[in-house]
């Protein structure tokens, strides 16, 4: 056996959609987890119910770099639809765990394969139900796998336990079921591959969630009032993690509710209710991926144009069309930026991690009060679905900022003298009432048609030109209240810049440039748009700067272009998207080949 | 709070809030002189002046249109909202979580209601907003110059259109099918009724669907169209003479010859009086409702009236145990989970 390779790799399960592979492989995730190793989840699934291949992907790195690997050592093949395609995707000298029921010939000579009598094992525990069988299969490659590589079996019943909520029955009969493979295993199986896990002390403290329960807790600690959503892939999990967790946080003492969430009847609907909810006065959001957010856009121009503020999360998935619904990308960036139709500009946050997702759910709220407007939050796929380790959530450290909104005693001081649209303190934003004020000078008239200061329906062109010039300003006034970019700056020619969930693969491929190439990177992430002054100054610092988008046609560069075309020269792309999350060797495959090239360039 | 507005003058009328007719107008209306809109702008000030609601606790919807545009010429001291063609119910939805003592009053048209709108209108119904939804239908398109909307009938022809082709939709029968609790017609024509149905609608708790007929006087107001002052004052056929009684006042049913009225008790005791004419009817029987429908339908008859009423259901919000105190007025410490539970969450996150 060659050298031993320790909590460095990654394992891929394949199975049949729907099979409750799940279960297995986030125990397995977690058990990993709890043994103190730096790990990521992901699932990589078809658009389907029922029958077609998924796969699920741990990446173990004792580094703890948490991209997706294209790399797999480990795979387990449970599927026989994908069983030539698992065996060669095994990378070589790598490891194949398969269902020796599945009766396909191992055709690979340069890994190592071990069959898993799959149905002897479960048959032969006559306490699970025959119709449970298949279901509880899955826990014979945990078993097996915990055997061959080291997974501590108390950390597996710590998992299972968890995800039975305690209930002992299933606990049971699924650990029952990892003891036996893994006993046979013990007896049956002679370790030949160098692939081991081992405790280590890296995941102290940290907790491990997928963006959109981060998403939903964050909308709940910012005090989220009303929220309305139609099912979608990958953002019906946000919604549903509301439903899961407002009524835990947000009842009072008699169990009454702070909060309503309506499932609508479309997108459309979802939208017009939360604008109408927040023109009302209440923390109002809707969470949906790119189709939704498609119908959404008239509304969206609406909102901006009568100056509602509304948090809408976009989970972003593979587009255009329908595209690929379960696979991720970047890519309702230029879309979200110029949404409707008219003069529009858009407030977007970019969360990058578990733990922004919670601090952008609740500070959304803030910011969209705060300037009377819509606030866009880019998550995606692969971020908001995935399982990812982070710091535990974090209480917020600021009040609520419930902006400029007039009640009747503030309407008494000002004797009834005010305007809806009036920017009295020429920062852009005017001040609001919200119905139910019982001021009789309260109320005005929201028009989505030209309207001046006082909210009167207006055609005169200076009128149109002031309100949307005033538009124009407060988006500027913007800025100061956006999370400022994360910049990791020493002085290197060149600087990357990116955004999103793309961060960790961003993260490792300059660890792997300084390694492989001894090449030092600076690093900027954008967290919102409009762009900060210091995102300017960072690309002028640089000879070249490498943007990094999850998409075609490099959206985020274009939008950097149009802010900066006294810079745009310096700015290279490193853009694709082939639907799955990206990994840090494309991007330094990337960056290598584009740097080459110029300097042949500049050679000749 | 809610102090009312000084008023001037000695001889001026006030009703029981205080308020004069002048506090519930709008703005002068720039719609077309004679427009059925504009009659029902009027009976609805009338209304609500004399209900004395406080103009405050009204909030206006309304989607894109000639009927849209009406809500700017009633109730000044009412916010409102004019938002996007076809999408008014989905707005009231929303912000009438904000606080539940305040009363939706949507006005759509039928083309913003029948043809873009038709998937909201409908699961508003099904939702029972607490809201009245006014359908202002004539049968056409006026802002855009007089295309078809889908209300208009069968053959009916235009000038400038040709010939509709199409069959049309039926508001009260789609609202009907769609389990609205309080379905009714109505025709611009028609004040005296219109007015008393307004109040029945304002009263009742949930979603209260008035289609009424109100001319457009540009476009298809010639003497054979369904829609038409003449057509509507010759074919109204009422279920029955409706007056409206709020709780507070005193019921004179003695006026009345014993079974040649019927009353429908709303949820705080007011009362719907229908008094018979040709034929008896149960506006809380919805068999004999759909029945009467199809039976106007193949007769061509203009159907007024309160066709449908269904008092016990509950609101949409209703459903969700909200707070007693309305949910816009919430302050930050009964909105933002205690700093303690962060942890009991982190711990959950595995």
């Amino acid at each position: 056996m060659s050298q031993r390779i320790v909590n460095d790799f990654s394992i891929t399960v394949g199975t049949v959609n729907g099979s409750g592979s799940s279960t297995a492989n986030t125990t397995i995730l977690r058990a990993l987890f709890k043994m103190g190793i730096p790990v990521s989840g992901k699932n990589l699934f078809p658009s389907n119910i029922q029958g077609l291949p998924t796969w699920y992907t741990i990446r173990l790195s004792k580094d703890g770099f948490t991209a997706r690997r294209a790399e797999q050592e480990i795979v387990v093949a449970m599927n026989p639809a994908s069983f030539a395609r698992d065996q060669a995707s095994v990378s070589p000298g790598g490891v194949l765990f398969y269902d020796e029921g599945i009766r396909q010939p191992i055709t690979r000579d340069d890994i190592v394969a071990y069959p898993m009598p799959v149905k002897e094992i479960v048959r032969k525990d006559p306490s699970i139900p025959s119709n449970l069988r298949d279901l509880i299969a899955n826990m014979v490659y945990v078993g097996v796998l915990a055997q061959m590589l080291g997974i501590e079996l108390d950390k597996i019943y710590q998992a299972l336990s968890f995800h039975f909520k305690g209930k002992q029955k299933p606990i049971d009969m699924n650990f029952n079921t990892v003891k036996a493979a893994a006993e046979w295993a013990a007896a049956s199986l002679e370790k030949k591959d160098p692939y081991f896990v081992e405790p280590m002390d890296k995941t102290n403290g940290l907790i491990m969630a997928d963006g959109n329960t981060a998403a939903a807790l964050g909308a709940i600690y910012g005090g989220v009032q009303f929220a309305a959503w139609y099912p979608i892939t990958p953002a019906s999990s946000l919604a549903e993690a509301l439903n899961e967790y407002l009524p835990m946080l947000r009842k009072t003492a008699d169990g009454r509710q702070t909060y309503a969430v309506v499932q609508a009847e479309d997108e459309l609907a979802a939208i017009g209710m939360a604008i109408g909810a927040g023109w009302a006065g209440l923390r109002a959001m809707t969470s949906t991926s790119g189709p939704g957010l498609s119908l959404m856009t008239e509304f969206a121009g609406l909102a901006y144009y009568t100056e509602v503020p509304v948090v809408i999360w976009d989970v972003q998935r593979v587009g255009p069309s329908t595209g690929l619904p379960t696979r991720t990308m970047q890519g309702d960036l230029t879309f979200v930026n110029f949404i409707s139709h008219g003069d529009t500009q858009s407030i977007i946050l970019l969360p990058a991690s578990i733990n922004e997702c919670f601090e952008f759910g609740w500070r959304a709220f803030d910011i969209a009060e705060r300037l009377q407007t819509p606030v866009f939050v880019l998550s995606d796929l692969d971020l908001g679905m995935n399982q990812w380790m982070g710091e535990p959530f974090r209480y917020p450290d600021v009040p609520m900022d419930r902006g400029k909104i007039l009640w009747e005693e503030d309407l008494e001081k000002l004797k009834g003298n005010w305007g809806r649209y009036l920017d009295v303190d020429g920062d852009g934003i005017p001040w609001r009432t919200v119905p139910g004020n019982r001021h009789p000078a309260s109320a005005y008239f929201l028009r989505g048609t030209g309207h001046d200061e006082y909210a009167r329906y207006s055609e005169e062109p200076q009128v149109w030109e002031r309100m949307v010039n005033r538009l124009k300003k407060k988006y500027e006034t913007a800025r100061q209240y956006l999370p400022l970019p994360q910049i990791e700056e020493h002085g290197n020619r060149i600087g990357i810049v990116a955004y999103g969930s793309s961060e960790p693969a961003v993260r490792e491929a300059r660890h792997l440039l300084q390694v492989e190439h001894q090449l030092a990177t600076d690093f900027l992430r954008l967290r919102a748009i409009p762009f900060h002054r210091e995102v300017g100054e960072f690309i002028a610092r640089h000879e070249v700067v490498y943007v990094v988008d999850v998409n075609r046609d490099g959206q985020m560069k274009q939008l950097l272009s149009v802010e900066y075309p006294e810079l745009a020269a310096r700015l290279r792309s490193i853009a694709c998207v082939d639907g799955l999350p990206p990994t840090a060797r494309w991007i330094v495959d990337s960056l290598i080949e584009q740097e080459v090239k110029h300097e042949s360039t500049i050679a000749r | 709070m809610s102090q009312p507005l000084p008023v001037s003058g000695a001889n001026v009328q006030v009703n029981l809030v205080g308020l004069t007719k002048n506090d519930y107008r709008g703005m002068p209306s720039t719609l077309c002189q004679g427009c059925g809109h504009n009659s029902i702008a009027s009976q609805i000030i009338a209304a609500l002046y004399e209900m004395s609601i406080l103009p405050e606790t009204v909030v206006k919807f309304s989607g894109i249109g000639c009927s849209s545009k009406s809500p700017t010429y009633f109730l000044n001291r009412s916010f409102g909202f004019n938002g996007l063609h076809g999408r008014m119910p989905s707005v009231a939805t929303g912000a009438l979580f904000a606080d539940t003592t305040l009363r939706g009053l949507g006005v759509s048209g039928d083309g913003d209601t029948a043809s873009i709108g038709m998937g909201q209108f409908k699961h508003a119904m099904r939702r029972n907003v607490n809201m009245v939804y006014i359908v202002e239908n004539n049968g056409v398109y006026g802002l855009t110059k007089g295309q078809f909307s889908a209300t208009a009938e069968v053959g009916l022809t235009l000038k400038k259109q040709g010939t509709n082709p199409y069959m049309p939709v039926d508001i009260c029968m789609e609202a009907l099918a769609s389990n609205a609790t309080f379905v009714a017609r109505s025709f611009a024509g028609d004040p005296k009724q219109l007015k008393e149905l307004l109040k029945a609608a304002i009263n009742h708790r949930g979603i209260a669907v008035l289609d009424i007929i109100s001319p457009c006087v540009t476009f298809n107001n010639q003497e054979n169209a369904y829609h038409s002052y003449t057509w509507g004052k010759d074919h109204e056929a009422p279920l029955h003479d409706i007056t409206f009684i709020p709780a507070r006042e005193e019921i004179t049913v003695e006026d009345f010859e014993e079974g040649t009225v019927r009353e429908v008790t709303m949820h705080d005791g007011s009362i719907v009086l229908l008094k018979k004419l040709e034929h008896d009817y149960d506006p809380t029987d919805r068999w004999q409702a759909m029945r009467v429908l199809e039976e106007a339908q193949r007769n061509n008859w203009l159907l007024t009236g309160l066709i449908y009423i269904e008092t016990g259901r509950p609101t949409l919000t209703d459903l969700y145990n909200l707070v007693d105190k309305p949910l816009n007025r919430l302050t930050e410490a009964e909105l933002r989970p205690a700093p303690e539970t962060i942890d009991r969450v982190n711990a959950m996150m595995f």
